[in-house]
């Protein structure tokens, strides 16, 4: 115990520096995810056919694979298939990697609650802009959208949630994120070694952040409450 | 001069033909109502009217002014439906109101769109603003929704629903305003108030299309008639017309279910 104590700073230390990147890597997906799921919901939503079974079928294979081996191919293809590392060798490479990779697979699940939340608007709301003379665009951003996005919040909700936790999955392609720091106690890092306590205690990091999530998002879907 | 005359329009969904034909005309402040039973047309002539549906041949024309044309493809251009529709009001069976925005938010919120596409509007943001919300707030007193004027749709009953909704419509000032059905999503305790304002409507002159299944609404109301049957026009005329001397075995049949109830 006493032992512990001793290592405690050293290892929040280390800690808290791979869940800033856990956290950029959560930012990041977070704010090229949300919008680019919604240009591919209206991909799959378009009329036209060649357009709309392409994207489908994009949103079948992402959604369809595991994150983990996207990971990896968006990691090694370039450097192993192309003979061109892209991403380069440092950590800033291997967190542009990440990012993209968890951009466009979130954006696929994104996309599928979107095309739900705007189906899910009554055709009803869109006619009585049309009649009332307003554009389909000033349709789309003062009557459907709030509807919308109302509809998605709790679905939304969940995927971040989730997020949070699927961040960890870049530690195979040894981005230095929380896990990655807990799990370097094992090996031996900064005079530790053979310790799993601070594999564990990267969970209390987990927990909180998607404790403050949890309640931050609830308040939102509370203030859309005012209107059914 | 006539304010609307509809020349020869067919809608057909796929190979079902739902319009077989529609011609007919109607004055200044004349109240039409249309009857007639389930795929009789009557909802589908009404969305043509209010471009929600583009006929497959025919023509439209308000106060002189050809609104559609299937001849002239010009007429089909969105940007210029969009202003053509406007000559038309719907109130909806559902009402479709907007459920972010109270009352009174449903009622301004086209205005307001309007607005800003006027060249003055930067300068007199406040004082358009002013005008929009005071002529808002006598529509909807006019409707007897004096205080309700903030309260959102799912506060209200379908009846208020239904005069926030015609309130809406009137904000645009419509050259004829149309209904389809404005009762038919009510409990049988409410229609009343809306009908109410619908006739109040009507002895201020209003042109008014209206498809209904109230029969003796219709009657009192109306100033014309119109049941459809099958895509067609069957009979068309003055109430006393259409409901006492009906020129069809067919209305005699559909009048007479009416009668038995």
């Amino acid at each position: 115990m006493e032992l512990i104590m001793q290592q405690m700073p050293i290892v929040i230390g280390a800690l808290n520096v791979g869940f800033l990147q856990t956290l950029k890597l959560f930012a990041v997906t977070l704010l090229g995810a949300l919008p680019l799921g919604l240009i591919i919901s209206f991909g799959s939503m378009s009329e036209f056919k060649p357009l709309s079974i392409l994207t489908k079928l994009f949103v079948w294979i992402i959604r369809g694979t595991p994150l983990m081996i996207q990971l990896l191919i968006f990691y090694f293809f370039p450097g192993l298939v192309l003979k061109n590392n892209i991403w380069g060798s440092g950590e800033n490479g291997r967190f542009m990697a990440a990012s993209i990779a968890f951009i466009i697979n979130y954006a696929c699940y994104f996309s599928e609650i979107y095309r739900g939340g705007i189906q899910g608007v009554p055709r009803g709301q869109q006619e009585a802009g049309l009649v009332l003379g307003m554009t389909k665009t000033q349709i789309f951003f003062h009557v459907t959208l709030l509807q919308m996005i109302k509809r998605i919040l709790p679905p939304i909700s969940n995927e971040i949630i989730t997020l949070v936790k699927d961040t960890s999955l870049a530690r195979i392609i040894a981005l230095q994120e929380i896990i990655w720091a807990g799990q370097a106690f094992l090996k031996g890092s900064q005079g530790i070694s053979g310790a799993i306590w601070p594999l564990f205690f990267t969970a209390v990091y987990y927990l909180i952040f998607s404790g403050i999530l949890t309640v931050l998002l609830g308040k939102i879907e509370e203030k859309l409450n005012y209107f059914r | 001069m006539a304010i609307l005359e509809v020349e020869h329009i067919m809608k057909t969904f796929d190979r079902t033909e739902v319009l077989k034909d529609i011609s007919f005309s109607m004055e200044e402040g004349q109240v039409l109502s249309i009857i007639g039973s389930s795929g009789s047309g009557k909802t589908t002539l009404l969305r043509c009217l209010n471009f929600l549906e583009q006929p497959t041949s025919g023509k439209i024309r308000v106060n002189g002014e050809t609104l559609f044309d299937s001849d002239s493809p010009e007429t089909r251009n969105e940007s210029e439906i969009r202003k053509k529709r406007l000559h038309f009001g719907l109130v909806f069976q559902n009402f479709n109101l907007f459920p972010q925005y109270t009352a009174l938010g449903n009622v301004m919120l086209a205005k307001e769109l309007q607005a800003k596409e006027r060249p003055d509007y930067k300068n007199n943001k406040k004082a358009i603003h002013l005008e929009i919300e005071k002529e808002a707030r006598m529509l909807l007193t006019k409707m007897g929704l004096q205080d309700r004027m903030e309260n959102y749709p799912h506060q209200l009953s379908g009846g208020q629903c239904q005069r926030v909704a015609i309130a809406r419509a009137l904000a645009l000032n419509p050259d004829i305003l149309c209904f389809d059905e404005p009762t038919s999503a009510l409990d049988p305790e409410l229609t009343g108030e809306v009908l109410k304002v619908i006739r109040e409507l009507a002895e201020e002159n209003r042109t008014m299309i209206i498809v209904t299944h109230e029969m003796s609404f219709a009657k009192n109301v109306a100033s014309q008639v119109m049941f459809m049957d099958d895509g067609h026009i069957l009979e068309y005329g003055t109430p006393e017309d259409v409901f006492d001397h009906p020129t069809q075995e067919r209305t005699r049949q559909f009048l007479a279910r009416y009668n038995e109830e």
